[in-house]
């Protein structure tokens, strides 16, 4: 029962990460019906920008704070100057930049950083928690996650700027009729989704260890938690990363082992694109006309 | 002098207007104006280019030609920077937000403004349209076609708009809806000032309530003139307006 519960609740844990890089790809999801494969990696680069911070002599705090500015900057950019110029090209042609970019992250990283697994600090350190079932990281992991899930969703919400967003990405034409300005929206959006993706790497670094290809299992649980939640529902999306991180935990621990996990997670994608495409949580929007 | 002063500068002049889609020519040239504080209807069938002519307007097509809203180009400028200058789009189809609710609707028609207009803003469009108040937290989707005109119009007038673009808002509706919603758009003309150009296939109907008319025929304008004389043209009554 003891290791059971443990089980349970370092699924939590992970599943927290899971549902901070789900989030990131619905983010882009909702406003351009694109899967941002390059999510992962773009997160995985961050967590390099981190370390060398923390490394140069950079307080913990201080390096989170400047990587996640540095991340939505980047993943500003990159949304400004290489997908601005995409819109309205066949689905293909966004998906062979999000695999270029992919690759150029995954490369770069390589090459700057090189390919050896790095061990990155938590800042959660001390004895386990809770009668010495969690440990203190993923309960601080946890906590950020619920924090960053939080004020996601008070922004999206409750401010302006973040229904201006949805609204952009519901239905961009109207949205400039309305004197919004959709394409800086979009660059909003990616930017918000590299900043979520880097506290994800930043969060699960230290459990994992950083290298260069950290993230693609990571992606790849994510991208099954985003499905079963519901690809279109950002709610839905971050249900699905805690509840995927939990069966991903329980099943490696008592059903497949820890070698087949990762398998799971594509069996996931498969069940739920043929039992149940729109996820869970997949909201059908009425409408009369 | 007296000729200045009963046509003051119009609030918005169109000259040499062309448009169209890809190589598709659609607007071939026209010229119209629409008066401060009036209402002008452009009448026309079906692909006459009259949903073009307001697209046009707000940069929605590519254009040649000149557009001048209050003594200021337009033309060439991008859709959200046209609205931020003013001119408030209620496109055909509506435009609602159908995911959003009917609050979240509106208040984005006022995304442009500050802050503290919205509250006094917000209560001059539920005295147009109170039903909206009735509806706020209310799914937009769910909204009767004639409610989401409505919302489609208060969300315009949020804009706190020099200029009102409003294309078919009769399509589909109930005549009695059509009716309330005529009568509430004389009231936003009259009672706030607001210039307004109607886009109408209904041309009994919007002769009614505007002051002046034009009438486009396959991307050209080939009548204009004030709403009374239009409905006693000849050619347009057995046309247009069916008797």
């Amino acid at each position: 029962m003891d290791e059971f519960l443990h089980q349970v609740l370092s699924g939590i844990a992970s599943g927290g990460i899971y549902a901070s890089v789900a989030l990131a790809l619905v983010m882009i999801f909702q406003a351009t019906h694109h899967v941002n494969f390059a999510q992962g990696e773009m997160a995985m680069f961050s967590t390099y920008i981190a370390l060398a911070l923390i490394q140069a002599g950079v307080p913990y705090w201080g390096a989170f704070a400047i990587t996640v500015t540095a991340s939505m900057v980047i993943g500003a950019v990159i949304q400004r100057v290489l997908l601005t110029p995409m819109a309205g090209s066949p689905v293909l042609a966004s998906v062979g930049v999000f695999i270029g970019l992919l690759l150029i992250f995954n490369s770069v990283a390589g090459w700057l950083f090189g390919y050896t697994l790095k061990q990155f600090p938590s800042p959660f350190e001390g004895p386990p928690v809770l009668g010495g079932f969690v440990t203190r990281h993923d309960l601080g992991s946890t906590a950020v996650t619920l924090v960053v899930l939080a004020g996601v969703y008070v922004f999206f919400r409750f401010t302006n700027l973040g229904l201006a967003m949805r609204a952009a990405a519901y239905n961009p034409v109207s949205s400039r009729l309305m004197g919004i300005r959709v394409g800086f929206m979009l660059s909003l959006g990616w930017g918000l989704a590299a900043g979520i993706g880097a506290v994800a790497g930043m969060m699960i670094a230290p459990v994992v260890f950083l290298d260069p290809n950290m993230m693609s299992g990571v992606l790849l649980y994510a991208f099954a938690g985003a499905l079963l939640g519901g690809i279109a529902n950002p709610l839905g999306a971050v249900f699905g990363g805690f509840a995927i991180g939990i069966i991903e935990n329980l099943a490696g621990a008592y059903i497949v082992g820890s070698e087949l996990k990762l398998t799971l997670a594509l069996v996931i994608i498969v069940v739920v694109l043929t039992v149940r495409p729109a996820g869970l949580f997949g909201r059908v929007v009425v409408s009369r006309v | 002098m007296l000729e200045m002063l009963l046509n003051p500068a119009p609030i918005l002049d169109v000259a040499g207007l062309h448009a169209g889609y890809g190589e598709v020519q659609v607007l071939h040239g026209i010229d119209f104006t629409v008066g401060l504080a009036g209402i002008t209807a452009l009448l026309g069938a079906n692909g006459a280019g009259k949903t073009t002519t307001l697209r046009a307007l707000s940069g929605m097509v590519r254009t040649s030609g000149s557009i001048t809203l209050d003594g200021e180009r337009i033309d060439g400028l991008a859709t959200e920077d046209i609205a931020r200058r003013g001119v408030a789009h209620v496109p055909d189809g509506r435009g609602t937000l159908m995911e959003l609710t009917v609050e979240e609707n509106l208040r984005l028609g006022a995304y442009t403004r500050s802050r503290s207009e919205l509250a006094p803003d917000m209560a001059r469009v539920f005295g147009h349209f109170p039903r909206l108040k009735q509806r706020l937290r209310q799914q937009a989707g769910t909204l009767s076609g004639g409610e989401q005109q409505m919302l489609a119009i208060g969300r315009a007038l949020l804009l706190r708009p020099k200029l009102l673009l409003l294309d078919e808002p009769s399509f589909g509706l109930a005549p009695l809806i059509v009716r309330e919603i005529f009568e509430i758009m004389r009231r936003v003309n009259e009672d706030d000032r607001v210039s307004i150009l109607l886009v109408e296939q209904n041309a009994s109907l919007a002769l009614d309530v505007a002051d002046r008319a034009f009438l486009l025929e396959t991307g050209r304008i080939v009548t204009a003139g004030p709403a009374a004389e239009l409905r006693q043209d000849e050619s347009i009554r057995r046309s247009y307006l069916g008797y």
